[in-house]
């Protein structure tokens, strides 16, 4: 059987195609300036950013030697023969393992209590006064900002080399990070029983304890065991500065050319990342149900 | 007045017995919980080294440090500055881009909707998940020691971090597109190439485009500080100048950086509007 598709006469066929072609001619020009414009950007970026070709086409064998260096011991076979000896020193590396993770813990549970302590001013609905949430507010995107490397930086000069240093750095990136993350927690809470506390006459402090409180603290919870895993990293690299943990260890290998010792503390950061990202996920999982694990 | 009937306390507690003889265990799960993420942190505070003494002497040290900041003063060198800036700008601009043309055909392999084969895909979701665990600094040092100190090495640095984010982001998005018009293309005899060129790409770029635009915003943070460790732009300055203890110089660099990261915000904040639409910007 065959049908016949009824075309449309042709002067009307002829304005709709038209239309048709302009529309996409248009579509067409602002895709080409788009581009134009983002590849101007870019050749000045590369400009800006001393991109040099020849030099990444002269070294890039290098960049893959040095892969192929960081696997090999000093006697000249590979690492995964003799771990003993690749792992030389992994008592030392273990023990500043464990200074990694302390640091990034006590980091963020200051943090988590400075961003609790602060959320409430800056939550929408439950800030006492609109002056108050700008100023808190302001303060936390400010503590969130500036890089918490940046930050330890700065409290190496003022609080001397070491873990200090670390983690005060972490606990003030935390704040602004949790505090902004905690207060849109409080935004979306149900403020229904908030007036139900307030009818009885509560004042803020009972309000925010007997109603708000309830609601979020499970959000809290799983936030901050977030925050937690994105510190052990953040805290991985700290000791490039000289606030402690592991990075002290990496930075020296990476100086001073140890090309095994280079890929074994790099195996162990990894390694500890993943257990614990995959720990906290499962904490996550078991405290607050799937559906919280975002 | 009403009055309700009394209730049979025995007969609640029969009724309920979770409600009002939980197990001690149920009981005390929470405080335990409390007492035992607080004793590691006071373990932590004592490992580390927290005496309330060098905490004292510092706190006032971070007081004299933070009354030297004011006021934020460039002194003479405001336009070694602003090139330092236009050099980060430049690096993570640069870098995310490259990042991102290089991840688009790789993503391609860790697609299941692409690669149906769980064997050829595992490998490359391993390689992107590998990648991702290495701190950007790490690869600035890496690449440091491959093309010599200098802003270039700090844009090879986010290529490469990025590289392994985006893999994962992009094919995360390219498994989300509906499968309708791919088949569509199929049912009209387009080859696999055309499948993806028609039905999946005009579906992923706008959510690729908008993920891109929140790294290059995202990057100018990390850009500042792959500084610090001499891979060029304005994070060098800010270690110079906090090492050589030139405290308004370094507000002023600070102040700097808020600033250009609100704007790069707001800018991307627009495009990513005018790119993804009225759709949520994710």
């Amino acid at each position: 059987m065959t049908t016949a598709v009824s075309i449309l006469p042709g002067p009307q066929l002829a304005a709709l195609n038209d239309a048709y072609r302009q529309a996409v001619a248009r579509k067409r020009l602002r895709m080409t300036l788009a581009a134009v414009t983002f590849f101007a950007v870019l050749i000045v970026a590369a400009i800006g950013a001393e991109v040099n070709l020849r030099t990444l086409f002269t070294f890039f064998g290098n960049f893959v030697s040095y892969f192929d260096r960081i696997l090999t011991l000093e006697d000249g076979t590979r690492v995964w023969s003799n771990p003993a000896e690749w792992f030389w020193g992994w008592r030392k590396w273990l023990w500043m393992l464990g200074e990694t993770i302390l640091i990034s813990y006590v980091g963020t549970m200051i943090g988590a209590v400075l961003a609790f302590a602060l959320n409430f001013f800056a939550a929408q609905n439950t800030s006492p006064a609109p002056w108050l949430r700008f100023a808190v507010r302001r303060l936390l995107e400010f503590a969130r900002t500036v890089p918490a490397i940046v930050f330890a930086l700065i409290f190496v000069m003022a609080f001397g080399l070491g873990p200090v240093a670390g983690v005060l750095a972490i606990a003030i990136h935390s704040t602004g990070a949790l505090g902004k993350l905690f207060s849109e927690i409080v935004e979306n809470a149900d403020m229904k029983p908030v007036e139900g506390v307030r009818s009885t006459g509560a004042g803020w402090m009972s309000c925010m304890r007997f109603a708000v409180l309830p609601q979020v603290t499970a959000g809290y919870a799983s936030y901050a065991l977030l925050r937690f895993e994105i510190n052990v990293r953040e805290a991985s690299v700290m000791g490039f500065v000289g606030a402690g943990g592991i990075g002290q260890e990496l930075v020296v290998a990476i100086r001073k050319f140890y090309y095994s010792d280079v890929s074994a503390i790099l195996v162990t950061i990894i390694v500890t990342v993943f257990i614990i990202d995959i720990a906290t996920g499962w904490l996550r999982g078991r405290l607050f149900g799937k559906d919280s694990s975002a | 007045m009403s009055q309700l009937p009394k209730p049979d306390r025995d007969q609640l507690r029969a009724k309920y017995p979770d409600v009002f003889d939980r197990p001690a265990e149920t009981r005390l799960a929470t405080p335990a919980m409390i007492v035992g993420a607080f004793a590691v942190f006071v373990f932590g505070l004592v490992n580390l080294d927290f005496s309330p003494a060098r905490l004292w002497s510092g706190l006032s040290q971070l007081g004299w440090i933070t009354l030297m900041m004011i006021p934020p003063d460039p002194g003479s060198s405001l336009p070694a500055y602003l090139s330092a800036l236009g050099e980060t700008l430049s690096i993570a601009v640069l870098g995310t881009t490259v990042a991102a043309v290089l991840a688009l055909p790789v993503s391609l392999l860790a697609a299941r909707n692409i690669i149906p084969s769980q064997l050829l895909r595992f490998p490359v979701r391993r390689a992107f998940d590998s990648i991702r665990g290495v701190d950007t600094l790490i690869w600035a040092l890496v690449w440091i020691n491959v093309v010599g100190l200098g802003p270039f090495a700090g844009v090879l640095a986010i290529a490469v971090a990025d590289f392994g984010a985006f893999g994962k982001l992009f094919s995360e998005a390219i498994e989300a597109a509906d499968k309708k018009q791919v088949e569509g293309i199929r049912a009209s005899g387009g080859t696999a190439l055309h499948e993806i060129r028609f039905g999946l790409m005009p579906q992923v770029l706008p959510v690729i485009a908008g993920q891109v635009l929140y790294f290059i915003e995202s990057n100018t943070r990390s850009a500042t500080i792959i500084g610090i460790v001499g891979a060029g732009g304005i994070g060098l300055q800010l270690a110079e100048q906090i090492r050589v203890l030139e405290w308004q110089k370094v507000s002023f660099l600070i102040l700097m950086i808020l600033v250009a990261v609100a704007a790069i915000d707001w800018i991307s904040g627009k495009l990513r509007f005018a790119i993804i639409g009225q759709r949520a910007i994710a």
